[in-house]
C-alpha cells in the first residue's frame, strides 16, 4: 500500500516535470506569463511529491517491510534504525531516488528566488533543471523502481510493481541487510554530501544555458550563481573529505585515497569546477573568458552526471561500485545528448560572447589564475584518461589493464606542486598589470622567510626531494596568505585609525569571498602536509607474534595482550584483539584493532585501532589470528606522520568555503562592471594598479 | 601467442613451486614485510583495483603465500611480478606496460596539457596590450605613494 503510494508520488512527479517543461516553452513561445507562472510551479511541487516518495521508502525500511525487494536488499531485522533510514541510499534504486530527490530540493528552491530582475530566464531554468530530473525520474520507475514488490508463482520469485497473474505475494522472513562497508558514521554522511554538491551544480548550469538561450550574455547568469556554485562546490568538497575519511576508517589499507576510479569520478567535477570558481573571478571583474566559462560549467555539468554513471551504471567494479545494473546505455545517451546540444548552444552564441577586457602582463593576476586554470585541467585530463583508458583497451584488445595510483601520483605530482606556487604568487598579483618589479616588491618578504622554513626543512633531515619541494612551497602559501592579511588589516588600521583585530575582522567581513578564498587556501595546504606527510614518510610492517610478544616500527614498540571472540545481536562476529602501545618506550595507550564478521553477507570488515595525534597516527590491523589466541596473531601496522592535517586542513577549508559563500547583509550591486567600463581607461586603469 | 605458451610452462612452474616451497617451510621463510614489499605492486587479479598486499580475500592470501615460496626459491621481484602477468595478464601491473596501444595512456595527457598551455599562451598574447603612455612620474608616485591601500580598496568596492 505504501509501497504503491510512493511509486505514485514518482510517476506523478514525472509527469509534473514534463507539464514544466512543455509549459516554460509554451509560455515562452505564446509570450504568456502564465503558461511561465504555472512551470514554476510545477518545479515547486516536485520537491513535496518526491518528500512523499522519499518518506514513503524511509517508512518501508524502518517497518521491514521485506516484499519490497529493495528494502529486503538492503536491510534487515538486527540493523539499528539509523541504518535502516540510511539505507535509503545504501543500494542502487534507493542512491537514485536520493539523488532525485535532492535535485528536486534545488530546483524548488530556486524557483522562491526573487526573479524580478531575470524573468526571460526562468522558463530556461525550469526547462534545464525539469529535464535533468525528469531523466533521473524515468529512470527510476522504468528501470530502478524501489518499490518493486516480490511475488511468487510456480516459476519462482519476481520482482514486479504490480501482481503478476498467478501469484502470491512473497515476504521474506528477513533482509539480507547492507552492506558492511557501509554501516560506518562516515557513511551516513558521505553520500548525502557528495549527491548534494553533484545535484546543487545542476542550478549553475541551468542558468548558463538560459543565459545562452535567451541571448543574455553579460555576466548577470554568473553573478546570480556565485552562491549556488560556492554551495555546491562546498558541498562536494565535503563529500570528498568524508569519503576520504570514510577510507581511512573503514576500508583498512592505511590510506585515504586510492585513485580508485569511483574517488575520481567524484573528484572530476570538483576539479572543473574548482577552475570554474577561479576563471569566473576573471569574468565578474575584467569581462573576459566568457566562452571558457561556459565550457567549463557545461564540462562540470557534463562530468557530475559522468559520475553518476560511472558509480550506478557497474561499467567500472571497484570497491566503491556496489550496485550494477543495465542503466549505462540511458545515462550514456543523455550525457552525450546534454553535452553536445550545450555546446551547439554555445557555438552558436559565439560572437556574442566575446570577451572585453585586455591586461598588459603576463604576470598579472588574469593570467595566473588561467595558468592555474591549466593545471587543474591538467589534472582532469589526467584523471579522465586514467579512468576510461581501461574500458578502451579492453574495448579494442580485450585485455583489461589496471592504471593504479603510480600513474596518478607521477602524472598530478607535478601538476599539484605548480598549483600550490601558483597560490602563493597569485594572490599578490594585481589585476591587468603586474610586473617582475611590482610582483617581486610584493613577495619578497614573504619569500625570504620561507626560504629559513626551507633551511629548517633540511636541518631536521628530510631528504626526498618531493617532501622538501611540498613542504617550502606550503610554507611559502601560508606565508604569503598570512601576510596578505596583515598587509590589508594593517593597511586600515593605518587609514582608519582601527585596532589591527577590528581591521582584519572588517576588511574580511568587507570581501569574504576573498578572504574565505585565502582561508580555503591555508586550508588546502594544511591538507597538502598531511598528504605530504602520508605519502612520503608512511612505513609499515606486518608480522605474527605471539601473545606477550611485540612488534616495533620506528619509534613505537607494540605488545600483543589479548585475544576475544564473540557473537553480537546485530548477527556480527567480533573478533577483537587488545595491544599496548609504547612510544620511545613510554606506555601511550591501548588500541583494540578488531575484525567483523557479518554472517548475513558472508563480509569480513577489518578496523584499525588507531592513536591519533597532531605528529603521527599508529594505525594497526588484525590482520589473521589462531583459533586459540595464544598461538598468536597476525597484525599490519601502519606509521602515518602528520596526516591529522589532512583532517584538519579540511575542517579549515570547510570554513573558509562557508566564509566565502555566506549570504551578504548589503545589497549586491547591480551592473556594477557595465558601471566601470563606462569609466575612461585612464581612471580604471588607476583604480586597478 | 606469448600468453598461451606460457600457460602450462607457468602452471608446473606454481604448482612445483607449492611443493618444494613447503619443503623449505622449515627453513627461514622470506618475512611478511619482504612478500607486502612485493605484493604491493601487483593488482589483485580477481578484485578490481586492489593491491595482492591490502587484499582481505582468502585467495589472496593464497596468492601471497605463493610469493614467499617464490621469494624463498631465490625469485627476483621481477620474475614473480612476471609470473603473475603470464598467468592473469597486464592488468595485475599497478600502471599498463609502455607498449602496443598502452602507450597512449602516457602520451595523451601531456600532449594534451602541451596544446593547452600553447593556446594559453597565444591567447595571453592576443590579449596583451602596451601600458597606455601614462606621465611616469604619476605613476611612480602613485606606486610609492600608497599603491597597496588604493588596489585594495578599489578591490574591495568592486568585489
Amino acid at each position: 500500500m505504501i509501497a504503491n503510494f510512493g511509486f505514485g508520488a514518482l510517476f506523478i512527479t514525472l509527469l509534473i516535470s514534463i507539464y514544466g517543461v512543455v509549459a516554460a516553452v509554451y509560455g515562452v513561445r505564446k509570450n504568456a506569463h502564465e503558461w511561465i507562472e504555472s512551470a514554476r510551479t510545477a518545479m515547486l511541487l516536485t520537491f513535496p511529491l518526491l518528500t512523499l516518495s522519499s518518506v514513503s521508502l524511509i517508512y518501508l525500511l524502518v517497518t521491514g517491510q521485506y516484499q519490497v525487494e529493495y528494502v529486503a536488499l538492503v536491510s534487515s531485522k538486527s540493523m539499528p534504525i539509523y541504518l535502516k533510514v540510511t539505507a535509503l541510499w545504501g543500494g542502487q534504486a534507493g542512491s537514485l531516488l536520493f539523488w532525485a530527490w535532492l535535485m528536486a530540493a534545488f530546483a524548488s528552491a530556486v524557483t522562491l528566488r526573487k526573479w524580478d530582475r531575470d524573468r526571460e530566464l526562468l522558463p530556461w531554468v525550469i526547462v534545464v533543471s525539469l529535464i535533468t530530473l525528469a531523466f533521473f525520474l524515468v529512470m527510476i520507475i522504468f528501470f530502478e523502481n524501489p518499490f518493486e514488490l516480490l511475488w511468487q508463482s510456480a516459476a519462482g520469485i519476481t520482482s514486479s510493481m504490480f501482481r503478476p497473474s498467478g501469484s502470491l505475494p512473497y515476504i521474506p522472513r528477513d533482509g539480507n541487510g547492507l552492506n558492511p562497508l557501509l554501516r560506518h558514521p562516515g557513511m551516513i554522511i558521505h553520500p548525502p554530501m557528495l549527491y548534494l554538491g553533484f545535484v546543487s551544480f545542476v542550478v549553475p548550469f541551468a542558468f548558463a544555458i538560459s543565459a545562452l538561450i535567451t541571448g543574455r550574455t553579460d555576466d548577470r547568469w554568473i553573478r546570480i550563481t556565485r552562491r549556488w556554485t560556492l554551495v555546491a562546490w562546498l558541498f562536494l568538497s565535503l563529500g570528498l573529505v568524508l569519503g576520504s575519511r570514510w577510507a581511512y576508517d573503514v576500508l583498512g589499507w592505511g590510506g585515504y585515497w586510492a585513485w580508485d576510479p569511483v574517488e575520481i569520478a567524484a573528484f572530476m567535477p570538483w576539479l572543473s569546477g574548482t577552475a570554474f570558481l577561479h576563471s569566473v573571478m576573471i569574468q565578474e571583474k575584467r569581462g573576459m573568458l566568457k566562452h571558457w566559462n561556459m565550457v567549463l560549467i557545461i564540462l562540470t555539468y557534463s562530468l557530475v552526471i559522468f559520475g553518476t554513471f560511472l558509480t550506478r551504471s557497474g561499467v567500472l567494479s571497484s570497491v566503491h561500485a556496489f550496485a550494477q545494473s543495465a542503466i549505462g546505455p540511458l545515462f550514456f545517451v543523455f550525457i552525450g545528448v546534454t553535452f553536445v546540444t550545450s555546446l551547439a548552444l554555445l557555438l552558436h552564441r559565439w560572437n556574442e560572447l566575446k570577451g572585453e577586457g585586455t591586461m598588459t602582463s603576463m604576470l598579472s593576476r588574469e593570467a595566473l589564475f588561467l595558468l592555474n586554470n591549466l593545471l587543474f585541467m591538467g589534472i582532469l585530463v589526467i584523471c579522465f584518461w586514467g579512468v576510461i583508458f581501461p574500458l578502451i583497451s579492453e574495448l579494442f584488445t580485450g585485455q583489461k589493464v589496471t592504471v593504479g595510483p603510480p600513474f596518478y601520483q607521477r602524472a598530478t605530482g607535478p601538476l599539484f606542486a605548480g598549483l600550490l606556487l601558483l597560490m602563493g604568487v597569485a594572490p599578490l598579483a594585481a589585476w591587468r598589470h603586474s610586473t617582475a618589479k611590482t610582483l617581486g616588491k610584493a613577495i619578497w618578504k614573504p619569500f625570504l622567510v620561507s626560504l629559513l622554513v626551507l633551511g629548517v626543512i633540511l636541518f631536521s633531515g628530510v631528504r626526498q626531494p618531493a617532501a622538501i619541494l611540498g613542504l617550502w612551497l606550503s610554507a611559502l602559501v601560508v606565508l604569503v596568505t598570512l601576510y596578505e592579511f596583515w598587509r590589508g588589516a594593517n593597511a586600515r588600521h593605518r587609514k582608519s585609525g582601527e585596532s589591527l583585530p577590528l581591521a582584519l575582522w572588517r576588511l574580511a567581513g568587507r570581501n569574504r569571498r576573498r578572504y574565505g578564498g585565502y582561508i580555503i587556501h591555508l586550508g588546502v595546504v594544511l591538507m597538502a602536509i598531511g598528504i605530504i606527510g602520508i605519502e612520503v614518510f608512511q612505513s609499515e610492517t606486518q608480522g605474527t607474534i605471539p601473545q606477550g610478544g611485540e612488534m616495533r616500527l620506528g619509534q613505537y614498540r607494540m605488545t600483543y595482550n589479548s585475544l576475544a571472540m564473540w557473537d553480537t545481536n546485530d548477527g556480527r562476529n567480533v573478533a577483537r584483539a587488545v595491544v599496548s602501545v609504547y612510544k620511545n618506550d613510554r606506555y601511550v595507550g591501548d588500541l583494540y584493532p578488531r575484525r567483523d564478521y557479518y554472517y548475513e553477507s558472508q563480509q569480513p570488515m577489518t578496523i584499525p585501532g588507531v592513536r591519533s595525534t597532531v605528529e603521527d597516527d599508529f594505525y594497526v590491523l588484525l590482520v589473521d589470528w589462531q583459533p586459540i589466541s595464544t598461538q598468536g596473531a597476525t597484525f599490519k601496522v601502519f606509521h602515518n606522520p602528520l596526516i591529522n592535517w589532512l583532517w584538519i586542513g579540511g575542517w579549515v577549508f570547510i570554513l573558509g568555503t562557508m566564509v566565502a559563500a555566506w549570504p551578504d547583509r548589503e545589497k549586491e550591486p547591480v551592473r556594477e562592471r557595465s558601471r566601470t567600463r563606462m569609466t575612461s581607461p585612464k581612471s580604471s586603469r588607476a583604480t586597478t594598479v | 601467442m606469448k600468453y598461451t605458451n606460457w600457460l602450462p610452462i607457468s602452471l608446473v612452474l606454481g604448482l612445483v613451486l607449492v611443493f618444494t616451497g613447503s619443503a623449505f617451510a622449515q627453513d627461514i621463510l622470506p618475512s611478511d614485510d619482504e612478500v607486502n614489499a612485493i605484493a604491493k605492486g601487483i593488482y589483485c587479479p580477481v578484485c578490481e583495483n586492489t593491491p595482492l598486499d591490502v587484499c582481505p580475500t582468502q585467495v589472496c592470501a593464497q596468492w601471497r603465500e605463493l610469493i614467499r615460496e617464490q621469494l624463498a626459491m631465490g625469485w627476483s621481484e621481477a620474475q614473480i611480478r612476471q609470473y603473475f602477468v603470464d598467468q592473469y595478464g597486464d592488468r595485475v601491473l599497478a600502471s599498463p606496460p609502455a607498449r602496443g596501444l598502452n602507450w597512449l595512456v602516457y602520451i595523451l595527457p601531456p600532449l594534451a596539457i602541451l596544446s593547452g598551455a600553447l593556446i594559453l599562451f597565444r591567447t595571453l598574447r592576443t590579449w596583451k596590450k602596451p601600458l597606455p603612455a601614462v606621465d611616469p612620474g604619476v605613476v611612480e608616485t602613485n606606486l610609492e605613494k600608497d599603491e597597496y591601500v588604493a588596489r585594495l580598496e578599489s578591490e574591495l568596492r568592486r568585489r
